[in-house]
């Protein structure tokens, strides 16, 4: 009887004396993600579910992604297959109105300048000893697109995905922080100044539903490996423009992509293993993610001074910092920066435009990259 | 490959290729936008 009291209190004694300090560290951690989630209101749908995995993730013997654990389940069905992040896409497709970017197509040029700091920062990373494809995971930060670099880095470097993920989305809602200063820096108060003119074309229905098919046939014939992202994308605007799915479009809106952002964030939160995560490496990914969102909106507002002036100063260089995925935040930050000076400046459609143009970047930056990857002969076909 | 080429060979045709890609995707907005302009729908009073 005292043996089997004693095996009995050993039991419930055994996830306490399997705590490590590894685990605290994360469930502190997990915790500040909840915190900046709740109480913050910083994405607070991602970072609730993340926070919440982390801590799941590192009680001890729960096993929550051993074999026959329940976020292992999730991880295999929807991660590793890469179909979280497509099912995501669709949602954003459906939810985009691209009408700011078709009445004013030219601006769509800022939406590329605003990724190349993914490819900036992929030097970065070969520079600091990262192999080639985790190089690659960890550059697509600077898509500033959370689903993009949860698909890019699932795909090559899965042991980043934690990193990677949490460093995508926390720089997303930094956003707000992290450009303006920039945008100060390489901008003149004359240039910030610039007022201008508002653009009324309007867009037939023929070409807002043409729009999305044209898109997905040309983008991913130019780039086959990014089919995925740029067909599930499109598909979801094509279902918003047509207007004969409405029950579809409001179910990837609404109903799928709640599912499925709760669950890639349960599978995200649950890659957050200490042994996995408290490593010098993380630390690093969270530097190059920052330099890379950075780097976008640099590069974004260098291009913006060259339009301004090859177009004699009828462009704000302020909207070349929106060419970045982060949708609308980062029009919003250019609006809220050309205000403060010149009251009279509404720079948001124009921002609008360049925010989409950064959507569509970003997707088809990830595309071309994988596409060249697989030229290379780095992945395989 | 080394580390380095494969750096800037990405980097470049990754710069170049979106940079192009989203150009090519300008000129076909412009491009469905002449074929198919707009026409102010008809107001429900003045339809037959």
């Amino acid at each position: 009887m005292e043996s089997a009291l004693s095996s009995g209190i050993q039991g419930l004694l055994l996830g306490i004396t399997h705590l490590e300090v590894g685990h605290v560290i994360m469930i502190l951690i997990a915790s500040l993600l909840l915190f900046l989630g709740i109480k913050k209101g910083y994405e607070p749908l991602l970072l609730v579910p993340i926070g919440f995995g982390a801590i799941l993730v590192n009680i001890p013997l729960a096993e929550m992604m051993g074999d026959d654990g329940f976020l292992r389940y999730f991880y295999d069905a929807g991660v590793r297959t890469e179909v979280f992040p497509l099912l995501i896409f669709l949602g954003i497709g459906a939810m985009t109105d691209f009408q700011p970017l078709l009445e004013n197509p030219k601006i769509i040029l800022l939406g590329a300048a605003g990724q190349f700091g993914i490819f900036l920062t992929l030097l970065l990373a070969l520079a600091l000893g990262f192999d080639k494809l985790d190089a690659v995971a960890v550059a697509i930060i600077g898509a500033c697109d959370g689903p993009t670099a949860i698909y890019v880095s699932s795909k090559f470097a899965p042991h980043l995905l934690a990193a990677v993920s949490v460093a995508a989305y926390s720089y997303m809602s930094l956003v707000p922080l992290i450009q303006p200063p920039i945008m100060r820096f390489l901008t003149t108060e004359k240039e910030r100044q610039i007022a201008m003119a508002a653009v009324r074309q309007p867009v037939s229905k023929t070409t807002k539903i043409l729009f999305p098919i044209v898109v997905t046939i040309f983008a991913s014939i130019l780039a086959p490996k990014g089919a995925p992202l740029i067909g599930t994308v499109m598909l979801g605007n094509l279902m918003k423009e047509s207007g004969v799915v409405d029950r579809l479009k409001r179910a990837a809106e609404n109903e799928i992509a709640n599912i499925v952002t709760l669950l890639l964030g349960l599978c995200i939160g649950a890659t957050m293993a200490a042994d996995q995560f408290l490593q010098a490496q993380t630390l690093l990914v969270l530097a190059l993610g920052f330099i890379a969102i950075s780097l976008d909106t640099a590069v974004g507002v260098l291009f913006g001074k060259l339009m301004c002036l090859l177009t004699g100063g009828k462009i704000n260089p302020l909207i070349g910092a929106a060419g970045i995925s982060a949708f609308p935040m980062a029009a919003r930050v250019v609006q809220a920066e050309g205000q403060r000076y010149n009251k009279k400046n509404y720079l948001l459609m124009h921002a609008m435009s360049a925010n989409a143009g950064g959507q569509i970047g970003s997707v088809i930056a990830a595309a071309v990259m994988l596409s060249v990857l697989q030229g290379m002969g780095i992945v395989g076909g | 490959m080394d580390n380095w080429t494969f750096g800037w060979t990405l980097a470049l045709i990754g710069m170049t290729g979106t940079m192009l890609v989203l150009w090519c995707l300008s000129l076909l907005i412009l491009l469905l936008k002449k074929l198919f302009p707009y026409q102010p729908e008809q107001s429900p009073s003045q339809k037959g």
